[in-house]
């Protein structure tokens, strides 16, 4: 089959456009979170942090949903050579997801909450989520001929959007008085389940990720290679069992925590692995250097890096209490779902869009400079969020302690450098959605003014 | 196909370990005999109606903009709680709870501050790396 980066506006681009723009906006709440951090009180009646704070991880955690599933509804169809089983569900799916996001946008706006974290909004408001949520299972399923002989990635998208039902299931445990009576038995089951979710929505972008290594370099081997599948198997256990390291000071059944504890370190093979084969990364990165997606791809790869080893020492319990309740934990949720889950995206992104009918190659330059903006505010934002850890660590740890308004007040210095790099972060990020945007919109034009617009069929 | 075969029964293995691990779990929830009031339940449905958890934390987990809350009934009395519930500060908003909301509120901490502490110099560091409470 024909890639599908032509000039068709297929509903799997309409799921990274519309992801793109949920970025774009959630990056904006974030900002001006951090910007809260340093000025206390600010936009307090209207927009406190309550709100904000929800507004933004919601519409970051959307981008993820639909960056993954747009990127898999088109590598899945590439790889299996056939159309959608259904382009209808895909629209289907899109309609309800999109309706949904925006729903749930203005209640938290309204101060309707109702939820738990990362999922603040009412309950009800996950019931259209489950069905969108089907629908996609369905398609994953019922496109590829036959479930033999497939490649890793295909496994991966399918454990992802299977894995992704269960674990959304389970967060909603809590409805029932069972599961949520007890404050220990519910954030067992709650962290459970989100200590899972993210491993699944890694399968699908990982997934994605090693198609599109191999469709950049031409050879799909990989993905069919034994090391290929002993890291997705060391990868699947660890989804599956190491969510444990969440709630290591939690007072709850301790053989959670040593399952969790000893799973984990089996996560040192994936990260030796990368050590290992640094030089040769680093060699085929400099021969595809000049390929957008493939940067991205390679700076989610060093995003990895980075943010496996803070996992890692974040898994021992030793280190964990130290660690556990700071900014550390912040910096690396924030290196994994900007320097991996979204730089992948926008790497899928940048092969899926590209060619759409104005070629990216034009705004080379551009997108250079924001790629490197992007990256180095990242690392600097990183690094305050670590410094900014260490200090609350001492704190948490001090015989007597300061007020906590003291130890925020003697943070705050990080916290400007946090902002401020956050705010070069979100013009490099911004710029990068605003080039891809404008080029979408331009094909668009074109396309209605050509009457060519396709029955997206695909 | 041997090899699709292979990965076929690990990934089976591996599904149904999960399966039995999760639903020995749910069967099993750590903390079997409990009591918990009316008023308690009501307090957590409190906490989660304002979005409580943005700024605070429970056993660590939460936003960072406030002070863990866990054990804020074992530290603070009731007035102090009840105040700050009530007229906020230059960064938390007064929320306008009613009497009833924020007696309820008070129950929910006196609850979760029974359950333990969150306090990580109350844990002591075994040699293998592990931790105890
Ligand atoms: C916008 C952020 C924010 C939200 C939302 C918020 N708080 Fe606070 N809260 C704070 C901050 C900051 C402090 C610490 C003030 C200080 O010590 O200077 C605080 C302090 C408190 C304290 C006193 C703790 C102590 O030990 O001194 C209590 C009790 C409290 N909050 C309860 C709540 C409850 C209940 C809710 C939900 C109804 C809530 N807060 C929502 C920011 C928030």
């Amino acid at each position: 089959m024909e890639p599908l980066n032509n000039s068709r506006l297929s509903v799997s681009k309409f799921f990274i456009i519309f992801g793109m723009l949920l970025l774009g906006v959630g990056m904006i709440f974030g900002l001006i979170g951090a910007i809260q951090y340093i000025i206390p009180g600010y936009l307090k009646t209207y927009l406190s942090f309550e709100k904000v704070r929800p507004l933004h991880v919601s519409l970051v955690i959307f981008w993820i949903l639909f960056g993954a599933t747009g990127g898999v509804l088109t590598y899945l169809q590439e790889h299996s050579g056939r159309p959608l089983y259904s382009v209808s569900l895909a629209k289907t799916q899109l309609f309800i997801f999109a309706i949904t996001t925006l729903i749930i946008l203005a209640s938290y706006v309204a101060g309707s909450f109702g939820g738990r974290e990362y999922w603040e909004f009412n309950p009800v408001l996950a019931l259209p989520i489950l069905v969108g949520w089907i629908l996609f299972i369905i398609n994953v399923t019922r496109t590829a001929k036959s479930w033999k002989g497939q490649p890793v990635y295909w496994w991966m998208w399918l454990t992802g959007a299977v894995f992704f039902l269960f674990t959304f299931l389970e967060s909603y445990l809590w409805v029932f008085p069972y599961f949520r009576e007890n404050i220990i038995n519910d954030m067992t089951v709650q962290w459970k389940s989100y200590g899972s979710m993210v491993g699944a929505w890694n399968m699908l972008l990982y997934g994605s990720s090693i198609y599109l290594m191999g469709k950049i370099s031409g050879n799909q081997n990989y993905g069919h290679s034994k090391i290929a599948f002993l890291l997705y198997f060391t990868g699947l256990f660890n989804l599956m069992f190491n969510w444990g390291h969440h709630i290591y000071t939690l007072p709850t059944h301790h053989f959670i925590k040593n399952i969790s504890y000893a799973v984990s370190m089996t996560e040192l093979f994936i990260f030796g692995r990368i050590i290992f084969l640094w030089q040769k990364s680093l060699t085929t990165a400099m021969k595809h250097y000049h390929h957008m997606a493939y940067r991205f791809l390679v700076a989610s790869e060093v995003w990895v890096f980075l943010s496996l080893l803070l996992a890692i020492a974040m898994s021992i319990p030793a280190i964990n209490v130290y660690t556990h309740g700071t900014h550390i934990t912040v910096a690396h949720t924030m290196g994994a779902t900007i320097g991996i889950n979204s730089f992948l995206i926008l790497a899928f992104a940048f092969d899926i869009l590209n060619n759409s009918c104005v070629n990216f190659d034009g705004f080379k330059n551009q997108f250079n400079k924001a790629f490197w903006l992007s990256n180095i505010s990242l690392f600097v934002f990183w690094l305050s969020l670590v410094a900014a850890g260490i200090l609350k660590s001492s704190w948490l740890m001090s015989v007597d302690r300061t007020p906590f308004a003291a130890m925020v007040y003697s943070l705050k210095p990080y916290f400007e450098v946090f902002m401020i790099s956050g705010l070069f972060l979100l013009s490099g990020m911004l710029w990068i959605l605003y080039l891809m945007l404008k080029n979408q919109l331009r094909c668009y034009f074109r396309q209605v003014l050509g009457r060519n617009i396709s029955d997206s069929s695909i | 196909m041997a090899f699709d075969k292979q990965r076929f029964i690990i990934a089976i293995s591996l599904l149904t370990a999960f399966l039995s691990y999760s639903f020995y779990i749910y069967s099993s929830l750590p903390v079997k005999d409990y009591h918990i009031s009316e008023q308690s339940n009501n307090g957590k449905m409190v906490w989660q109606k304002y979005n409580c958890i943005a700024c605070h934390q429970l056993y660590g987990l939460g936003g960072y903009l406030g002070p863990d809350l866990t054990n804020v009934y074992g530290i603070r009395d009731t007035y102090y709680i009840r105040s700050f519930i009530q007229n906020g500060t230059n960064i938390m908003p007064a929320f306008h709870l009613s009497d009833k909301e924020t007696t309820e509120l008070i129950s929910f901490f006196k609850t979760i501050n029974e359950t333990g502490s969150s306090d990580p110099r109350t844990f002591t560091i075994q040699p293998n790396g592990t931790i105890k409470q």
